[in-house]
């Protein structure tokens, strides 16, 4: 029965006639994308279908985050086109822009949480800008999603006293403190134990199931990524090299996507940053 | 030729840079009516204003001091250290309390507030800001115009008082210059419009300039730890200019030829 789902779900997106079956919450036409003059995207394409977890995997400063800024519209494609829910990010207002972003959340790589307020005040932060609860509901709803992500009892801290993987968390806490439609989650699972690992695996997917929001995880760990996401896409070397549920990536016959999955050095799939040959590297310092 | 287009596209960036900084006070001086900035305003005031408050009663206090020591030993050899009120009263009130609590000011709180909000960019803090659909510009940047605003005038107040006892105290206790005429002859000689209102006049311009210079060098600055760093020392370099330069054009003004 799952399996059946799978299949219509991935029709449903190859086809392109997403209305049928899935609807999809952002849709990315021919989007490209330079850093100065390197390109970063070339004419790539996707879809992140709503109520999903959508995965997008790839090499290191292939630019991951950089897809993530371009949907929250905190970067501008040089061609191309983002759409949330049909409406066009690049061209919005900037105050129609903030108004859409109430409906989405991201985690940060870096996890910005803000220096000079505790944990507590942290999570609070998007509450009591946007809504007019009460502190004592502000208060329960903070130490609910603390709990969510095992710092409860860290409340009362200073970002400055939680560890790399604590400070992590909190600002996953903080992520989903408004519920919002889509979360953005930028490499989650980074300095996880394995423990506090599975606990944000669980926590993604609850998310996704109980209230049904869209979630983008952007990964390098392809065994937790794989287990939860409902979608799969790899980048690299500029465009999409594979798209698919788990199932199909895993099953793939594309050299590229076998070789990122499996984590070889050499592969078509680029290692290094664009250079010259090292040949050409040495011979020029004479 | 090459020298030629590089003057073109300094220009270029330096016209762009002040449109960005146009941006940047435009966008936080509109967010004034909004009532959930006025505690955190209060916040940066306590922070700006009140923690710079022992060094500029310090300085205020060496300067009066200075100012008194100088002008006896200039004004005894005409038999008029009478004169020695109004001499400390008026160079402090027109020029010494404005510019030396706006230098004083730019090192101290200029030179944090850009530190503060380039570190703010630099780890994301503003980004996750504008992602929860909150302006940086009103929340981060607005408080810290406003607190810079009102805390430089009310700091310069300060400054020109103490310096003006620090006077009396090696004037009129040490040199021994009689106390009634350093008060009373200060009394009639300093004018409230003329010499005191233009002093706070002077320092509501610092203020507006320093504070501005500094949340833009911050706004603004590259995010990474050199980055920041250059911010922050150009923001102790062009705010002490600009009010050198500026306290010229206002001295012109404000005292030059009737
Ligand atoms: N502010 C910037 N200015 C110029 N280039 C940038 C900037 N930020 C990122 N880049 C470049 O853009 C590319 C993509 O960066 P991005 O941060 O999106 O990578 P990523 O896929 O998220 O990598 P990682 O997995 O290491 O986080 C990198 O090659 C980087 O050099
Ligand atoms: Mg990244």
């Amino acid at each position: 029965m799952p399996n059946e789902t799978n299949i219509e779900y991935h029709v449903s997106i190859t086809t392109g006639n997403s209305e049928f079956l899935v609807k999809n919450l952002i849709e990315i036409e021919s989007l490209s994308f330079k850093r100065g003059e390197r390109v970063i995207y070339d004419n790539i394409s996707l879809q992140i279908p709503a109520g999903k977890t959508t995965a997008v995997m790839g090499p290191s400063g292939i630019g991951k985050t950089t897809l993530l800024k371009l949907i929250g519209g905190q970067l501008r494609p040089d061609a191309g086109d983002i759409k949330f829910k049909q409406e066009s990010i690049p061209s919005m207002s900037r105050s129609r822009l903030f108004k859409v972003r109430r409906q989405m959340s991201m985690l940060f790589q870096s996890g910005a949480l803000f220096t000079e307020m505790s944990v507590f005040d942290n999570i609070a932060y998007p509450l009591r800008e946007h809504t007019q609860l009460s502190e004592a509901l502000i208060e329960t709803v903070v130490l609910m999603k603390l709990q969510a992500v095992g710092l409860r009892g860290a409340s009362k801290l200073m970002p400055s006293e939680l560890s790399g993987g604590m400070a992590r968390r909190a600002a996953l806490a903080r992520a989903i403190a408004l519920d919002p439609e889509l979360i953005m989650y930028d490499e989650p699972f980074a300095g996880q134990d394995p423990i506090s690992m599975g606990v944000l695996v669980k926590l993604i997917k609850e998310l996704n199931n109980a209230l049904n929001l869209t979630s983008v995880v952007v990964t390098h760990d392809v065994t937790e990524v794989m287990s939860i996401a409902d979608y799969v896409y790899i980048l690299a070397d500029k465009r999409i090299i594979g798209a698919g549920t788990p199932e199909q990536i895993r099953q793939s016959d594309s050299d590229l996507v076998q070789q990122f999955l499996q984590g070889k050095a050499d592969g078509p799939v680029p290692f290094h940053y664009p250079a010259n040959t090292l040949e050409q590297e040495f011979m020029g310092a004479n | 030729m090459e020298w030629l287009a590089n003057l073109g596209k300094s220009t270029l960036d330096r016209f762009a840079a002040v449109g960005r900084a146009s941006y940047v006070l435009a966008g936080s001086l509109i967010a004034v009516p909004q009532l959930k900035n006025v505690p955190l305003t209060i916040k940066q005031m306590y922070v700006v204003g009140v923690q710079s408050l022992s060094i500029i009663m310090v300085s205020g206090l060496f300067i009066g001091m200075v100012m008194a020591l100088q002008g006896y030993t200039i004004l005894v050899d005409y038999g008029a250290e009478g004169s020695l009120g109004p001499m400390v009263a008026l160079s402090i009130l027109r020029e010494l309390g404005p510019v030396v609590t706006a230098l004083l000011f730019a090192g101290r709180a200029g030179s944090a507030l850009t530190a503060e909000i380039g570190l703010m960019k630099a780890t994301e803090q503003l980004s996750s800001l504008e992602m929860m659909a909150i302006d940086p510009l009103r929340r981060i940047v607005a408080p810290r115009l406003w607190a810079g605003l009102l805390s430089m005038p009310m700091l310069t107040v300060i400054f020109s008082a103490v310096g003006i006892l620090g006077g009396h105290l090696v004037g009129v206790e040490w040199l021994g210059v009689d106390a009634g005429s350093y008060w009373s002859i200060m009394q009639s000689t300093v004018e409230w419009n003329a010499d005191v209102m233009n002093g706070v006049i002077k320092s509501i311009v610092f203020a507006f300039v320093v504070t501005w210079i500094a949340i833009f060098k911050g706004y603004d600055s590259v995010p990474t730890s050199e980055g920041i760093s250059a911010a922050t020392t150009q923001t102790v370099v062009y705010s002490s200019l600009a009010v050198l330069g500026l306290d010229f054009v206002l001295t012109a003004i404000m005292f030059g030829i009737e």
